[in-house]
């Protein structure tokens, strides 16, 4: 701290200079965040892309489904800056649209599956007598075979979803909730483990002796101290969350044709490689930056919450 | 140890009877038909339909068929795929070469990178070579493996001209020009897929090395002025192997899964692509089959992974 030192030859008081608003355990880590400089320009890509998929389309207005045949497979231009597809779709368009839906499948997926995990790890650390039979299913769910199962499920209850919710927030459901559903089992155990060390600890013992009940306990007490794994285990459970929705779309098991996520445009690009290769080359990098920026950020922010690491 | 395993195995048997009946259940229960693609035809008149229905044994209530399953599968039979009216044993015993020619190689081959990366990035900790690995562990697994794909096609296939992009299976390895060739054709889906291995091992071996470093017991050992090359090796590599060793052994069916995807983008006709083409024409025999197969494989890799987890570390108590 260099700053303070500089300051006290210039000025006279003293006293003022030294004293520092309250740090919190989050601006700790915030300090901490800025140092890892990788994890700091992740946050800038990041935060850039998503600018770009939710401001871009008010600011660009060409439509996403503009079929022009004239303009079929073209390269960037001044009127297409990333082209077009084979039906002479705006690629720029379709990918700042498409980014919205994959932002928006990671981080509900991962909402979900956080939610389902942090609770039944906080039950199942928290009662001795719910350890056991939800530690079995957690084990069971983590047995099933993963991404097959996830294209079988999407496959069979596609049709009824899509009848029920419609087209695009009936895949939008599905999608989200057989991600979530096949991924809270790593969360649910990182809880357990906290709460069943958290649980010994004194200050519950305190809580406890000044009457509060194993709600507030569980709430109040423990669950802000699991906070910072979990939220490191969100962040990189996003950028998995969003490669698994392109994954499916890439199969061709995600959206319907008219809802371009980057995925799905790949899907569409794949067989056009040889004549039209920015088609799959401009999706596939937004998937890739967007996933990377966000494990760096995982990266950093697993450095900053550790408390080992504060100096 | 005996005894050990013995618990562990009946555990896994429960385990893979109950992940079983999960499968077939959401086949059965799934509101779709698996007989819809056919069904649709119009041409197909209803009673010919119930007479499919009913040669093809989906009369019966499905708890009843999945006991008539499981029975048949004890004897080792599949059942027969709906599409090509041939045993589900045969197609996948046709595909499985296939994905162990790709998948498998390119895990060894990940694997083997991964650990002597791992091991010098933890020795020269922030040296160029480990900033180096790290990105290039970063970039591994973010970047899905369908994009590394269509970017080494368009390089090297179509730009290069140097492979070829559509995998040939027909291809019979009797010569060294025959064999150049299966390596040339199995160049990208391997490199892909081992990318995505080497980052995730890689990465793992490095945080375990780093663990051990700082230990005792490593003064201990440089302290009896052993080589760095004895301390580095003998020491500490060998017990920061021992979850390493795990880890590969869990990340088997995952690669596994991984294939689907690869061999979907390169045309490898595997057991992945066996599987999405099967679900794409609704044919439940397969796709039963090959979940199970799946899960399976996960329960015994959990398995192996516990079991060598207990050999090779003597301070595991396995009561």
């Amino acid at each position: 701290m260099a700053a303070p030192a500089a300051e006290l030859t210039k000025g006279g008081v003293l006293a003022a200079k030294f004293t520092r608003p309250p740090r919190s355990l989050w601006t700790d880590a915030w300090w901490q965040f800025r140092r890892h400089r990788l994890a700091m320009v992740a946050l800038g890509v990041l935060g850039a892309l998503v600018v770009f998929t939710l401001v871009g389309p008010l600011v660009y207005h060409t439509p996403i489904d503009t079929i022009d045949f004239l303009q079929s497979l073209k390269g960037p231009s001044a009127d297409h800056l990333l082209g077009t597809d084979d039906l002479g779709r705006d690629l720029l368009a379709r990918v700042m649209f498409g980014g919205r839906i994959s932002i928006a499948v990671g981080i509900t997926a991962v909402l979900l599956a956080i939610t389902l995990g942090t609770t039944i790890g906080a039950l199942a650390g928290f009662f001795s007598r719910l350890d056991n039979p939800l530690m079995r299913v957690t084990d069971l769910f983590l047995s099933l075979p993963g991404l097959p199962l996830l294209l079988v499920i999407i496959y069979l209850f596609r049709d009824s979803l899509r009848a029920t919710f419609g087209p695009e927030l009936g895949i939008f459901i599905m999608i989200v909730g057989v991600i979530g559903i096949l991924g809270w089992m790593p969360v649910a155990r990182l809880v357990r483990a906290q709460f069943l060390s958290l649980k010994q600890k004194e200050f519950v013992e305190a809580a406890r002796s000044i009457g509060a009940r194993d709600r507030r306990i569980i709430v109040r007490h423990i669950l802000p101290n699991v906070l910072s794994p979990v939220l490191v285990a969100a962040t990189i459970g996003v950028g998995g969350a969003i490669l698994t929705e392109s994954t499916l779309s890439f199969l061709g098991l995600g959206f319907p044709p008219d809802v371009p996520t980057w995925g799905r445009i790949l899907f569409d690009a794949r067989n056009y490689l040889d004549i039209a290769p920015h088609w799959a080359i401009f999706p596939g990098l937004a998937i890739f930056l967007t996933v990377l920026s966000i494990n760096f950020i995982g990266d950093g922010l697993r450095d900053a919450l550790d408390p080992r690491k504060t100096n | 140890m005996g005894r050990y395993i013995l618990r562990r195995l009946l555990i896994a048997i429960p385990t893979i009877i109950v992940i079983s009946f999960v499968v077939y259940a959401i086949l059965a229960l799934a509101p779709t038909d698996p007989l819809s693609a056919f069904g649709a035809d119009p041409r197909v008149p209803p009673e010919v339909r119930a007479n499919i229905r009913h040669q093809l044994g989906l009369d019966d209530p499905w708890p009843v068929r999945y006991v008539k399953w499981v029975s048949s599968l004890a004897e080792g039979d599949f059942g027969i795929s709906f599409m090509s009216h041939s045993s589900v044993m045969d197609l996948i015993k046709q595909r499985l070469p296939n994905t162990l020619a790709v998948v498998g190689v390119a895990y060894v081959i990940g694997v083997l990178l991964a650990i002597p990366i791992g091991m010098i990035s933890a020795v020269r900790r922030y040296s160029v070579f480990d900033h180096v690995a790290t990105t290039f562990a970063f970039v591994g697994f973010s970047v899905p493996t369908f994009f590394t794909g269509i970017l080494l096609i368009i390089v090297f296939a179509i730009n290069l001209r140097w492979f070829p992009f559509i995998y040939d299976s027909t291809l019979v390895i009797d010569d060294v020009p025959s064999f150049l060739q299966q390596v040339k054709q199995s160049i990208m889906p391997i490199t892909v897929l081992a990318l995505f291995d080497t980052a995730t091992i890689a990465r793992y071996t490095r945080a375990e090395m780093l663990e051990h470093l700082p230990l005792d017991y490593v003064r201990t050992a440089r302290s009896k002025g052993l080589k760095e090359q004895v301390v580095v090796l003998r020491h500490v590599l060998r017990n920061s192997l021992i979850p390493v060793v795990t880890l590969v052994a869990l990340g088997v069916p995952t690669v596994f899964g991984g294939a689907i995807v690869t061999e979907q983008i390169f045309r490898v006709p595997g057991i992945g692509e066996l599987l999405v083409t099967a679900i794409g024409n609704g044919d439940t025999p397969v796709v039963t089959a090959i979940l199970l197969i799946f899960a399976v494989l996960v329960v015994l890799f959990n398995l192996i992974a516990d079991v060598m987890y207990a050999v090779l570390d003597p301070r595991i108590k396995y009561a």
